[in-house]
């Protein structure tokens, strides 16, 4: 196991390396730079800039630093921005980013397998019907419409939720809702679908045999069988929730790392894109060993080894 | 014979389907006796599963409709309990090993807790009583180092050994039915012959009667006590062993027994088989089931469906050959030496 996660570690070490990588190059190819918005700036000036932040010096200088930097855990300064560290954008926002994540992925899970496990029980039965349609509603309307219609409805008409802002946790339900309902809708049609599997196989059937009644079979048998589908999608849900909150944040007017994220790139603020990007590409491989180790322990048919991967 | 412990009278069973209705399984009755092992053959098809399924109240409903009859068992009628009353029968009175043993325990469930969860929903009994019991019967199935077995999970196991461990958690409870449904069929011949001695082992010691569902009349020679051959959701012919081998009435079992490999003629076996095919259920014929595939099928076989005719007291047959006024029809000779060779004798 000890053994495993060190190996999985040096494959995020080298995936990281590849992200970076391509990340410098990519935005180097991509036309324009930061100095290069809205005016013309003076030549002078510009060249004066372009020094400053090192932009004259040949790729390879700048691809070193750029390393050396981001292995120390600097990630630069903002281009933008005087004087802001991308480290601190990240440290202000990203607290206030995974709150609203961790709640977002809450519901996702715990609704989404709720919903989809009543939904399999009764199944061909109306709340089988209601829970698709909830399923097909949340898979169907995209998390910023659905993050309009909330605040439309709930903030401003009923006004039983601030509208936006971050200061506390009131604040962030409409937002996590809106972030959680698509995942949510998928992880209930995952969950209802592989539900509906255990709970027609043999060892249900045998363990019903055995006397067991209906719901212990169901809790205590078939769920755990089910949900290893759900945990797979764990590692993508959590992509999901990153790259959903970009929008969501924007819409509430959350204080958090998206809005960073996405102002840098408009603003072609490099080392700004470059730190975020590393960033997530840092959580979402954690992310996916993360999955990987809780997968093991709920499938002991998986053997987390160093080498060859074992088990079946 | 001893009284019977269950006790089937005239039992149907439908299902409702896209297709319409599937008559599965059409007024069988049968009685097991106590301490007995009673086969149940038939073609794939013919109803055991569901018929040995209605007795646990297995099948779900919809699609399936106990249409009429009566399954009793201590005194009670078991198609008349609630499913509260069902589960108290259920791996107590009468429990059931599956097929496929690959798939019929629970793969992220550790084979201790598979086996203990029966004894703590029936018996009033400690977890570490429970535990104890387990072990007991992991070593009476045959399970080596039980103690580190009951730790382990099934895929850990292999498929002669998780029959063993289906085996003991349908023993964990002191059932007085056991149903066995193709217990060996998906396991190969070698174990196949260690789990069937398992399982006269369990009965010289326990008592427990035993339904056997099987094809295979080599084991069924090797197993049972009484017979009872299935067509098309019927009982065509039900008796001892030695009757069904030595002296079979119906023509379907006479198939059946010709069917098997003879195993004195090792070259070119080509297996005989019963030409055709079972009829429709959704609409079944109205007279003998079997009579398009008869070679000996009479014009009555189409018109009526025939009662059982008794041949002794505990051997009766569904066929018309059996009336008084039928014309003579002999026994096929190949059939009649079949039993000799599958019992170790020779012919
Ligand atoms: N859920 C169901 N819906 C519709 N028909 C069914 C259902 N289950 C069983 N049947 C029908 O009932 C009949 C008897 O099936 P059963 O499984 O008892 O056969 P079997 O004798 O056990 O065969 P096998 O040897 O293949 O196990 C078959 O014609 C089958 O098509
Ligand atoms: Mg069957």
């Amino acid at each position: 196991m000890v053994k495993y996660i060190g190996q999985r570690l040096i494959y995020i070490i080298i995936a990281l390396f590849i992200i970076i990588t391509a990340t410098f190059f990519l935005m180097r190819l991509a036309p324009g730079n930061p100095f290069a918005s809205e005016r013309t700036v003076p030549p002078a000036i510009q060249e004066s800039l372009n020094e400053k932040y090192g932009l004259d010096d040949p790729w390879y200088v700048q691809y070193g630093e750029y390393l050396v930097n981001t292995v120390q855990g600097d990630f630069g300064t903002s281009m933008k921005y005087r004087y802001r560290e991308t480290n601190d954008m990240i440290a202000e926002g990203f607290p206030i980013s995974m709150t609203l994540g961790l709640e977002a992925m809450f519901i996702a899970v715990g609704m989404g397998v709720l919903i989809g496990t009543i939904a399999a029980l009764f199944h061909n039965k109306w709340p089988d019907y209601l829970m698709s349609l909830i399923a097909v509603i949340g898979i169907s309307v995209p998390s910023f419409v659905m993050a309009s219609i909330l605040q439309y409805y709930l903030a401003l008409k009923a006004g039983w939720f601030p509208i936006a802002g971050w200061e506390g946790f009131i604040y962030s339900i409409l937002p996590a809702v809106a972030l959680a309902s698509t995942p949510m809708a998928f992880i209930a049609k995952l969950t209802r679908s592989s539900m509906l599997e255990e709970t027609n196989s043999e060892y249900v059937k045998m363990a019903k045999a055995k006397g067991i009644s209906k719901w212990v079979v169901v809790f205590k048998h078939a769920l755990r069988n089910a949900l290893l589908p759900v945990v797979t999608y764990l590692a993508p849900l959590t992509a999901g929730i990153i790259t959903g909150s970009f929008v969501i944040e924007e819409i509430f007017a959350i204080p958090g790392m998206g809005k960073y994220f996405v102002t840098s790139i408009t603003n072609r603020d490099y080392t700004v894109i470059m730190g975020t990007t590393v960033f997530y590409s840092i959580i979402l491989l954690l992310a996916v060993l993360l999955v990987d180790i809780l997968y093991s322990f709920i499938d002991p048919r998986i053997k987390l080894r160093g080498g060859k991967s074992g088990g079946k | 014979m001893n009284e019977p412990v269950l006790q089937m009278k005239d039992l149907h069973v439908d299902f409702s389907t896209y297709a319409g209705t599937v008559n599965a399984v059409r007024g069988v009755s049968f009685d097991v006796y106590k301490g007995e092992t009673l086969a149940i053959v038939g073609e794939s098809g013919s109803g055991k599963s569901v018929t040995n399924q209605a007795i646990m109240k297995l099948l779900p409903q919809p699609p399936a409709i106990y249409s009429s009859g009566e399954i009793l068992f201590d005194g009670k009628n078991l198609l008349d309990l609630s499913e509260k009353q069902m589960e108290k029968v259920r791996g107590k009175d009468i429990s059931m090993i599956f097929q496929d043993p690959m798939t019929s325990l629970n793969p992220t469930m550790k084979i201790g807790k598979q086996i203990t969860e029966v004894m703590l929903k029936h018996q009033k009994i400690s977890k570490n009583d429970a535990k104890k019991r387990a072990l007991e019967l992991m070593k009476m199935v045959g399970i080596p180092m039980p103690e580190r077995r009951l730790n382990q999970y099934p895929h850990e196991f292999s498929g002669g050994m998780r029959q063993r461990v289906v085996i003991a958690i349908a023993l964990a409870a002191d059932p007085k039915l056991l149903i066995a449904d193709e217990p060996t069929t998906a396991l190969d011949v070698t174990i196949q012959a260690q789990i069937l001695d398992v399982m006269k082992e369990i009965q010289k010691s326990s008592q427990t009667s035993i339904i056997f569902i099987t094809h295979d009349l080599g084991v069924v020679a090797n197993v049972a006590d009484r017979v009872a051959v299935m067509y098309a959701g019927e009982i065509v012919e039900v008796g001892t062993v030695e009757d069904i081998f030595y002296n079979p009435q119906h023509p379907y079992t006479w198939g059946l027994l010709g069917s098997m490999p003879d195993l004195n003629e090792d070259r070119d076996q080509r297996l005989r088989t019963i030409e055709g095919s079972p009829p429709d259920l959704t609409d079944p014929p109205k007279g003998d089931a079997f009579a398009p595939r008869n070679p000996y099928a009479m014009k009555i076989d189409y018109e009526q469906n025939p009662p059982m005719f008794k041949v002794n007291d505990q051997h009766f047959a569904k066929t018309w050959r059996l009336h008084p006024d039928a014309p003579e029809t002999e026994i096929p000779d190949i059939i009649k030496n079949r039993y000799l060779q599958y019992t170790g004798g020779d012919n």
